[in-house]
């Protein structure tokens, strides 16, 4: 009896110092739903072709200016115009991906942080002076804002776009935008190969930890919904967040916002496309949030109600006007439906999909209460 | 009866349980100190955000800046001062208003076990703790072999009453025949080694984790007074704490249980354990006696008489606090009225989302606050679940934007909670202009009730 009691004080000094590594899992029992295979849908059907689609428009953007800057004339210009559009298009899937390398160079701020700063882009133009690689202050003086600014913002119409750039004086406006237009594909080229480099590291993290993969996917994703998506495309500009009125100027793709409703809509079929697990720009589903969140909840009510949730926003986001800052003029409070119902979302992605996946953010020490 | 009291009082036991405790209690509690700076903690919860949350009475108990690490600082040396016993009495008490103090700054990182441990603290400054062993029975050269037996009885009814309602408070009906919140969380730990993405996934398993915590929690303190089934709930202390240690994020709380239910054990245990100490420190060349004159054994430690009264009324008082949520209608998990202090550990999975309004009450013009501008995600988290936590900050916004220049501020939250995996529902009154509520004791009437009710403790 009396050494049984030494026994356990050592049991409990022994343990309490060396319980907290994990060691492997034995793969051989596996009989439920396995979440590594999100990973390998998400990444492998989703994520990858994404950047791949997105680089080779990158790219194309890239040559279409240097067609342009050789012979400038309406055409080229009007097929660098067109060439920014699809890249900003399919950019809309790529934005929620902040994390592994795109988070380390910064890509999403450095490729779409708006408004952009006129007085920024003048004034690194004009003194060329900038560093758009490391100086953080040109975040709003880069990607694919500034683009919009200097393709759409300089003259009121595409005829004297032309006369300007072909002025030589404007040389400095010219190079500026080849600049920021070899930066965006750098960067990218960067973190697209990193994606294919680090895919098996990637995917095979799927424990549950504040650093394995699919929680960090999972808690970008619902960042990019609430922050990219609801707050960038409509709050701001609708003018939630601020006591003044509405602010038209903060519209995505502003200087050309006939275009802004496209963006969101794209922005919002990616997001339904990643919850679902649908392959891009292609049919066929896989494992995803919504089949994990079925089978944590043992129904589908809850990812149908969120399915349902991205489609009304859908809805209302189409009756909308094509050009988002005549919205805000004409009628703002159909903006801020739109608003309230990307909240809606908010709501259940924040409070039901994260009580219900238990993802395990360590912040501190918790009692559970 | 009344003879039976006084000679319950009477009883004289040997010191060497306090010893012990005092010990353990003081290294833990020292070590608790070193890690939470360790993690950065300090700066990441007390200095950074801008905005803290009170406990009713106690707003004046803020964060001291820079000094917050001097704070810790003098928290963490009165921890190893009472683990060796030096000036006893000074350093529990210096420990335990540090560390009372520490936990007050910001509701945001209320523990049951801090709770616990500022609850010991105090019980520990009326018990003579340093009797012997300690650097005190050196210097002052005197050391008692025994104490009233009712001081160690005390640490023992503190314990019992955490078990006791700790199990108490598991007799639900969301515990106990829905299996939650135990069901969401360990299906979600499928990373767990071998059994995660087995047992673990199974609803038998949820069901005999919830039924089997209650139990453990019930019949522990009872299990561990009798002398034939001490060894063996000793023996479940260690499982039970450890598994939840390796499964839940809960710090140092495990390794204070299981230090602190030692105490049951009698005095021979508590002897030897002594002796392992003592051999230790002689590795170490620590010399544990007076270098010349010999300590004078004392038999008996007199404990003033209102240290017993102070002690009893105290431990009372802690048997009643856990039912004060009687006093309150409503769902407790819900409303939260009455669910700190109470021993109501790892109850629910409840998350929130809050969003606040300003309002200029004239125009109707308004806008939203973004959290991020006042609150540390820690602060958010908590916050968005807690009415009272939401009526703080909303009033600290509205007041904020009325020093701002707004005219006519009036706050308004949109607050979406979910319970134990039920579907989210609206938190607050979204029509209750926070600036003209008060925080009381009294019913929180703004709150919408659950649409679902919850049987049990």
């Amino acid at each position: 009896m009396k050494k049984k009691h030494n026994f356990y004080i050592l049991i409990v000094l022994f343990i309490s110092f060396s319980c907290s590594n994990t060691t492997e899992l034995d793969e051989g029992l596996v009989d439920n739903f396995d979440r590594q295979q999100i990973l390998e849908n998400v990444t492998d059907n989703i994520i990858l072709p994404a950047f791949e689609d997105f680089t080779q428009k990158i790219v194309q953007l890239e040559e279409s200016l240097s067609l342009f800057t050789n012979t400038k004339n309406l055409v080229n210009l009007e097929e660098v115009q067109a060439r920014w559009f699809e890249a900003y298009k399919i950019w809309q899937h790529i934005e929620m991906f902040n994390i592994l390398k795109a988070e380390g160079v910064y890509f999403i701020q450095k490729m779409n942080t708006y408004p952009a700063s006129v007085s920024k882009i003048e004034n690194n133009i004009s003194t060329g002076d900038y560093n758009l690689e490391t100086n953080n202050n040109n975040w709003v003086a880069q990607g694919f804002p500034t683009l919009d600014y200097l393709l759409f913002g300089l003259k009121a119409n595409n005829t004297s776009t032309l006369l300007f750039y072909q002025n030589i004086e404007n040389i400095a406006y010219l190079n500026y935008l080849q600049a920021v237009v070899s930066q965006m594909v750098h960067i990218t080229e960067i973190v697209s190969q990193d994606w294919i480099v680090s895919r098996d590291v990637f995917v095979s993290s799927s424990e549950n930890s504040a650093t394995s993969s699919l929680n960090m996917l999972t808690n970008d994703f619902i960042y990019y919904f609430e922050k990219g998506l609801r707050t960038n495309k409509f709050g701001i500009p609708a003018g939630v967040f601020s006591a003044k009125n509405a602010r038209v100027g903060n519209v995505e793709a502003y200087y050309n916002s006939t275009k802004s409703k496209e963006l969101s809509l794209e922005a919002l079929k990616a997001v339904k496309g990643f919850f679902k697990g649908e392959t891009y720009n292609s049919t066929g589903t896989g494992a995803s949030l919504k089949s994990y969140v079925d089978y944590m909840t043992e129904t589908n009510i809850l990812s149908l109600a969120i399915i349902t949730k991205f489609d009304e926003s859908e809805q209302l986001i189409n009756n909308l006007n094509d050009n988002f800052a005549d919205q805000i003029i004409t009628n703002n409070s159909l903006m801020i439906n739109v608003f309230d119902k990307l909240q809606e979302g908010v709501i259940l992605l924040k409070t039901d999909l994260l009580s219900v996946l238990s993802i395990s953010v360590d912040y501190i020490d918790a009692d559970g209460d | 009866m009344k003879i039976r009291i006084t000679n319950y009082f009477k009883h004289q036991t040997n010191a060497a349980p306090l010893a012990v405790f005092r010990i353990f209690f003081g290294l833990l509690m020292f070590v608790s100190i070193l890690r939470f700076c360790s993690k950065g903690w300090i700066h990441s919860l007390y200095i950074d955000p801008i905005f803290h949350f009170s406990y009713y009475g106690f707003e004046f108990v803020k964060p001291l800046g820079t000094f917050t690490y001097l704070l810790f600082l003098i928290c963490g040396i009165a921890a190893f001062l009472v683990a060796i016993g030096y000036k006893y009495r000074l350093s529990i008490l210096v420990f335990f208003l540090s560390f009372t103090y520490i936990e007050l700054m910001d509701k945001t990182t209320y523990l049951n076990h801090y709770y616990f441990v500022s609850l010991v603290s105090f019980i520990m400054l009326f018990l003579p703790c340093s009797a012997q062993f300690s650097v005190d029975a050196i210097s002052r050269k005197k050391s008692y072999k025994m104490v009233p037996n009712w001081t160690i009885d005390s640490l023992k009814l503190m314990l019992g009453i955490v078990y006791l309602y700790a199990g108490l408070t598991k007799i639900n009906s969301d515990w106990l025949i829905k299996a939650m919140p135990l069901k969401l969380w360990l299906k979600s730990k499928y990373d767990f080694p071998f059994i995660g993405q087995t047992i673990m996934q199974q609803e038998w398993f949820h069901f005999f984790m919830s039924w089997g915590g209650m139990f453990y929690d019930l019949s522990i303190p009872f299990l561990l007074i009798f002398k034939k089934t001490r060894s063996f709930a000793f023996f479940l202390v260690v499982v039970f704490h450890i598994a939840t240690r390796i499964l839940f994020p809960i710090g140092m709380f495990p390794y204070i249980m299981i230090l602190s239910t030692i105490i049951f054990f009698d005095a021979k245990v508590h002897l030897r354990i002594l002796v392992c100490i003592e051999r230790i420190l002689q590795i170490f060349k620590i010399k544990t006696h007076a270098l010349n004159k010999p300590i004078i054994q004392i038999e008996h430690y007199k404990v003033r008489k209102l240290s017993k009264f102070i002690i009893l009324a105290f431990l009372l008082l802690q048997l009643l606090i856990p039912w004060r949520y009687l006093l309150y209608p409503g769902e407790l998990f819900w409303n939260e009225q009455g669910y700190r202090f109470s021993w109501r550990v790892m109850l629910m999975e409840k998350k929130g989302n809050s969003v606040f309004k300003i309002v200029n009450s004239k125009t109707n013009s308004f806008f939203y606050v973004n959290n991020n501008d006042f609150l540390s995600d820690v602060q958010q988290k908590q916050m968005s679940f807690q009415p009272d936590m939401i009526l703080e900050y909303g009033q600290y916004l509205g007041n904020h934007f009325k020093n701002q220049g707004h005219q006519n501020v009036a706050v308004y939250v949109e607050s979406y909670v979910s319970l134990n995996g039920r579907l989210s529902q609206q938190f607050i009154d979204p029509s209750a202009n926070l600036m003209d509520l008060k925080d009381t004791f009294k019913h929180k009437y703004w709150i919408n009730p659950l649409k679902d009710e919850i049987k049990g403790f």
